[in-house]
């Protein structure tokens, strides 16, 4: 339960109030293993611990990103971090997406906002695999043009041949080329085969019960759908309660959870 | 190449699946084929409503204008979806304007035509206005998720 030391090798701004953070290990290059989906506890010394997506690639064992959004005290604290700073670290925790699960079929990726983070890594692993699967597609969704995270990413793999990539915002001003209105709307007009597909989503728990509902309309049956919850954590370990959500803990039992599920609780309000 | 003709892309459109083969030939008889240019405006706020669109390919923005600030896009309609149903409903007039995202064909149809065929024909005007009435509820749903502003900082 202790923290590991991780030096910061880098902090990128993505976007007016996000950041990626790059970290190493203290004790040398030394092995950081995780699956698409899961979190890491990062203590900033003196001010708190925070639970943050991993957004790296899991094939990349040399650094290990997170990107988050500067709402609070800790990630206000992160985002000072200089090169060769040290951040505690624990973790990798909880559950994660089933890309190997989704082997032979398509897989459609639904992000809302900072909620691409935790589904890049998933992207990275699918497309080191590319021939295992068939259609891919990336919908994005995000308040406007300059809130688009990992933008030039996005941009790169728009231009690759075997992924679909369609980015929409909720507001843009005039000028604005790509495409105005809710993530929900790209649904309909994706292409994959609804029968045949594997839906992963991330967003804000509003924007993920309205995909859920929109990929079922389209015929992706329920348990296909795989979702990313978030809730305040503390231990990561499923011992403090503080993450409980129904008859689960969404640090150990989540975060990534089968929307069939879960579906039960996301529609009790006092959850 | 064979051009299509309006009633083939008619039967094509979504809006118009399992839609009677004869009232598809009625309907083909109020469109016509229209193309616009990157950039232009389709119809302007507060402009006489007299045809709606299916938009065949290209994409259009709705925009507003916000005094001071400039137009902002409120929704994006691209290829298959409709656009324009004010010139049903009175007073008959646009609320937004419509540009021209990319180069975008589309059928124009006229309101005034197909209104006089749907008082007619009263299962045509029921499936007309049914199509309709989903597409408003879709929109209606997605601008609530858009009012929301799910992404902003909590």
């Amino acid at each position: 339960m202790a923290p590991d030391p991780f030096y910061v090798r880098r902090l990128k701004p993505e976007t007016d109030d996000t950041f990626t953070l790059a970290l190493q290990p203290a004790d040398g290059p030394s092995k950081f293993n995780f699956e698409p989906g899961q979190f890491n506890m990062v203590y900033v010394f003196g001010v708190g611990e925070i639970p943050i997506s991993i957004s790296g690639d899991p094939g990349d064992s040399k650094l290990l990103f997170h990107t988050t959004r500067e709402v609070g005290l800790v990630t206000r604290a992160m985002r000072q971090l200089k090169p060769n700073d040290l951040v505690g670290l624990r973790g990798p925790f909880g559950t994660f997406w089933p890309v190997e699960d989704a082997e032979g079929k398509d897989v459609v990726i639904v992000a809302g906002g900072i909620g691409l983070a935790p589904l890049r890594p998933a992207l990275y692993r699918i497309l080191s695999r590319r021939d295992r699967y068939g259609r891919v597609v990336l919908l994005y969704g995000t308040r406007t043009p300059a809130d688009i995270l990992y933008r030039h990413e996005l941009e790169q793999w728009r231009s690759r041949f075997d992924l679909e990539v369609y980015a929409t915002v909720d507001r843009a001003m005039s000028g604005w080329r790509g495409n105005v209105g809710v993530v929900t709307t790209l649904i309909p007009r994706a292409p994959f085969d609804p029968r045949n597909t594997v839906a992963y989503v991330c967003g804000p728990e509003v924007m993920m019960r309205f995909t859920t509902q929109e990929l079922q309309k389209r015929g992706v049956n329920k348990d296909a759908i795989f979702i990313s919850m978030e809730r305040n954590m503390k231990c990561a370990v499923g011992f403090c309660g503080r993450c409980q959500f129904g008859p689960t803990f969404v640090c150990k039992d989540g975060p990534v959870f089968r929307f069939d599920k879960v579906e039960d609780w996301l529609m009790k309000w006092e959850i | 190449m064979k051009t299509k003709s309006l009633e083939e892309l008619i039967a094509e459109a979504a809006f118009f699946k399992d839609l009677d083969p004869s009232y598809r030939q009625m309907l083909a008889g109020c469109g016509t084929n229209v193309v616009y240019k990157p950039g232009e405006f389709i119809f302007r706020e507060g402009d006489e409503s007299r045809q709606f669109y299916l938009i065949r390919t290209g994409s259009v923005a709705l925009e507003i204008n916000l005094p001071g600030k400039g137009a902002m896009i409120i929704q994006t309609l691209n290829e298959g979806e409709v656009l324009g149903w004010s010139c049903l409903i009175p007073p008959y007039r646009k609320h937004f304007d419509g540009r021209s995202v990319k180069q975008t064909r589309a059928i124009a149809f006229d309101g005034a035509c197909i209104g006089k065929k749907c008082e007619e024909d009263a299962k045509l005007g029921y499936e007309f206005f049914r199509r309709f009435a989903g597409i408003m509820a879709q929109r209606l749903s997605a601008t609530r998720l858009q009012l929301l502003d799910v992404y902003a900082k909590p």
